[in-house]
């Protein structure tokens, strides 16, 4: 083992901030981290063994324990679960006679739920060894069992099990334009940095992470810090249930994503950049390996770019592995340090004080493939497209109940039901715009718009039609959030758990009116005290169908002013095995009153 | 940068450096708090300190005092919630506070009495977490962790070690040991180091020290923590309403700029008397 690691270290040049990379190699290696890992990792890095444990225990695909050598998860996202997942997974524990969330005796092949994998237009999907896996189905997965059985390295699998579409259904304004490489940097050396910078000032573009932060403000503020090296970050960590246009854009618009962060490196004065790639996505990585080489091969990235003396910048590809929280800016940025990725304390902001404690621009994939047709177009052509507050236009990952799920690019200010239209949904029961940190709207308000001033999203829009159940939907939109809260905060830490429970309660149909009235008090109290946006948003799904669904959450509810939190048959089960009965006066009924 | 804030109508001075926390405990102002410490580095977890700034929620343990900030601390929605904080760090963990030898010397318990905590609301989540006694002088009871963080800053800020770590994610957090077993006693923690004392519940106890001060004069049994949080000196400056007193209306109310209904506690809360108890 000492001699692998070793070679891991010298790989990762050493640098602790690379700490994933590495336990992501011991964990393909080994199946897990193993003790003496992290005994030589710590020695050899100089950081503290409880780091590595603590960093191991927080990412998902990351284990302290051996997995199976087929390590499969199966994504537990809304889209898939309509397409029949459970059962699938059920038939696939059947087949691999494995149990869900467990190491089958012989080490052979593990099975899990995992988070949104970010394949919701061809679902149901999930991940083998990390590598995405589509379109399941029975036909598939005996053929997967049968692999398995059989040890085929992954290699050896039919390679359109792995395929990964882009449906580009509808490109607008940025899809459509021409472009060549290098043209964005011309134009901002043509122009001139600070002219470049008013252009995007002029573009009025904002982030497209969801928060929608006024880019050029961001980067002016980094620009004028004092401190340097500066760092871009461009931010694919896209987790948000139902959102798959970061993968369509590094999947098919590389070049223009990586001259976006170039350009911004330009304009704040950095020379060092990072991509955060979501674990989801390696298998983009080494496509996304020989873009960058090509860009260094010619001169768009390294030393004296376009032959500009002095200006180098360089990018490096850092994998996530598996948290949904690493989409906060400073939860990537601890990440990208090789820690937990637990957001960080505001202020400072991480323009102010960002990856390495540096001024830092984290924005999102979209943000710098906007940027740079902005660099090339000008900011008025931007400015012109869109609403007053929203300019220009936003990508849509589109999926669920419609005939063409994919990619769609409008101008800001559509209305959902034009969309609706487009994507052939029929018979809409509601769609959750923004995944579910975002909102879920009812079919009387499909007037509403896409724009800051309206819906805002981070590109996840999911179909629901009238066969779907509303509490499927928000359990498993608060599930997700229970799962992915990293547990910082009292509040979103133990708050999320509880509203999990309750909803679960009162679901089940053992809620009486009070354990309502818990629901949406418990929902204010994680909304108005966690400290990041996941726990401001991790009770949106039960307040907006709340909301818009009361007469539903009512009738679930049990006639009687109390109710107890459990089954009390259920408590005796244990007492019954014991006796070794079963019979009807062995069992309690529920008391009524 | 120094001046003045108010404070739910108090007047209070800053100095350079202070956070909101600070300047309100040193000018006899309690702003409750748990993973905070006069004298450590904010961290900002536990959420009980939070307060409105200028109409914004924010911490008031991390949030550095500038001049003419408008603090509202102890309106009726803010106590609300942080009594259903408090409960919430009680149902997560194991608290037996009856049989507990921290009982009175336990800040978790000095600030639920003094939210008028009177159960613990929630449904327990029973948690399954081992006890470490390998140590020779010094004892981990998980069970009362509620992950501050305090022993991690006091053990790397202050004792020049990293003894302490806490790993896992949302509510499978957990407190981990710095060395190759994991246990106590195989790690550099010394019954001397701030960090075997700083814990503010009885999750880290020093053996063979617990009846030393006998229940019914413990600190808590004898002064709310409203007060030994602060300095006594200060607490009386604050009562003779030394630094004058603030227009806390000077803004638009919080449930006003939210359009929201955080209003709708009031009618539920009582007032949050500081409850001397064990007399
Ligand atoms: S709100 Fe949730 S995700 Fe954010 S810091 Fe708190 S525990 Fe972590
Ligand atoms: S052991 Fe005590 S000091 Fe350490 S994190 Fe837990 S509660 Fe805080
Ligand atoms: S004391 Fe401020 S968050 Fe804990």
């Amino acid at each position: 083992m000492n001699t692998f690691i070793e070679s891991v270290l010298a790989q990762a040049d050493y640098k602790p901030e690379r700490l994933l990379q590495m336990l992501r190699a011991v964990q393909a290696q080994y199946l897990h981290v193993p003790k003496a890992a992290i005994e030589q990792l710590a020695s050899a890095l100089h950081i503290p063994r409880i780091q590595i444990i603590a960093v191991a225990e927080f990412y998902s695909f990351l284990h302290l324990t051996p997995q199976g050598r087929y390590d499969i998860h199966i994504s537990d996202s809304i889209t898939d679960r309509m397409l029949g997942k459970e059962k699938l997974l059920n038939y696939l524990a059947e087949k691999l006679k494995v149990k869900v969330g467990q190491v089958r005796a012989d080490g052979l092949v593990s099975l899990n739920n995992t988070s949104c994998t970010g394949m919701c237009d061809q679902g149901p999907a999930g991940l083998v060894n990390g590598y995405a896996l589509t379109r399941l189905d029975y036909s598939r997965i005996d053929v997967i069992a049968e692999l398995v059985e059989q040890q085929a390295p992954l290699t050896d699998w039919p390679t359109e099990f792995f395929a990964v579409d882009e449906p580009i259904r509808k490109p607008g304004l940025l899809l459509n334009q021409p472009f060549n490489n290098g043209a964005a940097l011309s134009a901002t050396f043509a122009r001139g940095l600070a002219e470049t910078l008013a252009e995007v000032d002029c573009s009025n573009l904002r982030g497209r992470g969801g928060a929608g932060f006024k880019t050029a403000l961001k980067w002016r503020t980094c620009s004028v810090q004092a401190a340097t090296p500066r760092y871009v970050i461009c931010n694919a960590d896209e987790g948000e249930p139902g959102t798959f246009k970061d993968r369509m854009l590094l999947d098919l618009y590389a070049d223009q994503v990586f001259e976006g962060m170039t350009l911004c490196a330009a304009i704040i004065g950095s020379d060092q950049g990072l991509l955060y790639l979501r674990a989801e996505y390696l298998f983009l990585y080494e496509q996304l390996q020989r873009v960058l080489k090509r860009r260094r091969d010619s001169g768009l990235l390294g030393r004296n770019i376009l032959g500009r003396d002095g200006f180098d910048f360089d990018i490096e590809i850092r994998m996530g592995a598996g948290a949904y929280i690493c989409g906060e800016a400073s939860a990537q940025i601890e990440s990208l340090e090789g820690k937990p990725g637990i957001p960080r304390v505001k202020p400072p902001n991480s323009v102010i004080c960002g990856y390495q404690r540096k001024p830092t621009v984290v924005d999102n994939v979209e943000t710098f493939f906007a940027a740079t047709h902005i660099a090339i177009q000008g900011g008025q052509w931007f400015a012109e497209v869109g609403t007053a507050q929203s300019t220009g236009s936003k990508l849509l990952s589109i999926s669920g109940d419609c005939a063409r799920p994919g990619i769609y690019e409008y101008p800001f200010g559509t209305t959902i039901e034009d969309i609706l239209q487009d994507c052939g949904a029929e018979d809409v029961m509601g769609v959750q715009v923004g995944g579910p940190s975002g909102t879920f709207i009812s079919n009387r308000e499909l007037q509403r718009r896409v724009a800051f001033e309206d819906l805002s999203t981070a590109g996840s829009f999911i179909v629901f039609n009238n066969s779907r159940n509303i509490f499927d939907i928000v359990q498993n939109f608060t599930d997700f959030f229970a799962h992915e809260s990293c547990g910082f905060c009292t509040p979103c830490r133990v708050g999320t758990s509880l509203l999990k429970n309750q909803l679960q309660k009162i679901v089940e149909g053992n809620g009486a009116a009070v354990d309502l009235e818990e629901l949406s008090e418990l929902c204010l109290i994680v909304k108005n005290n966690s400290h990041c946006g996941l726990g401001d948003s991790a009770a949106n799904p039960i307040l907006s169908t709340l909301a818009s669904h009361p007469d539903l959450y009512l009738s679930q509810l049990k006639q009687s002013s109390f109710t107890p939190g459990f089954d009390l048959d259920a408590t005796l089960a244990v007492a019954r095995r014991m006796a070794q009965r079963d019979d009807d006066a062995a069992h309690l009924s529920q008391v009524e009153n | 940068m120094s001046g003045t804030l108010c404070i739910d109508g108090i007047t209070v001075p800053f100095s350079d450096g202070q956070t909101i926390i600070e300047a309100a405990r040193s000018a006899g102002v309690y702003i409750p708090y748990l993973c905070h410490r006069p004298g450590y580095a904010p961290y900002g977890s536990c959420k009980l300190c939070t307060v409105k700034v200028n109409g914004r929620t924010n911490t008031a343990c991390t949030l550095p005092a500038a001049d003419g900030q408008t603090v509202i601390s102890n309106s009726p929605d803010l106590q609300y919630d942080r009594q259903r904080i408090t409960q919430m760090l009680f149902v997560e963990g194991n608290h037996f506070c009856p049989s507990c030898e921290k009982s009175g010397n336990c800040q978790l318990q000095a600030v639920a009495y003094h939210q008028n905590m009177l159960d613990n609301h929630y449904p327990h989540f029973y948690a399954q977490r081992e006890l470490d006694a390998s140590h020779p002088d010094i004892l981990i009871d998980h069970d009362r962790c509620i992950f501050c963080n305090l022993c991690v800053r006091a053990s790397k800020e202050k004792d020049g070690k990293e003894v302490f770590g806490i790993a896992g994610r949302g509510i499978n957090k957990r407190l981990i040991v710095n060395s190759p077993s994991g246990k106590l006693k195989d790690s550099d923690i010394s019954v001397n180091d701030e960090a075997a004392h700083v814990c503010p519940t009885g999750a880290i106890l020093v053996k063979r020290s617990a009846y030393l001060a006998p229940i019914g004069e413990r600190i808590y049994d004898q002064h709310p923590i409203s007060e030994v949080a602060c300095e006594k000196a200060a607490i009386k400056a604050g009562e003779a309403r030394g630094y004058g007193s603030c227009d806390p209306t000077r803004l638009p109310s919080p449930s006003q700029q939210n359009g929201g209904p955080d209003s709708h506690y009031a009618a539920t809360m009582p007032p949050a008397p500081d409850i001397k108890h064990g007399r």
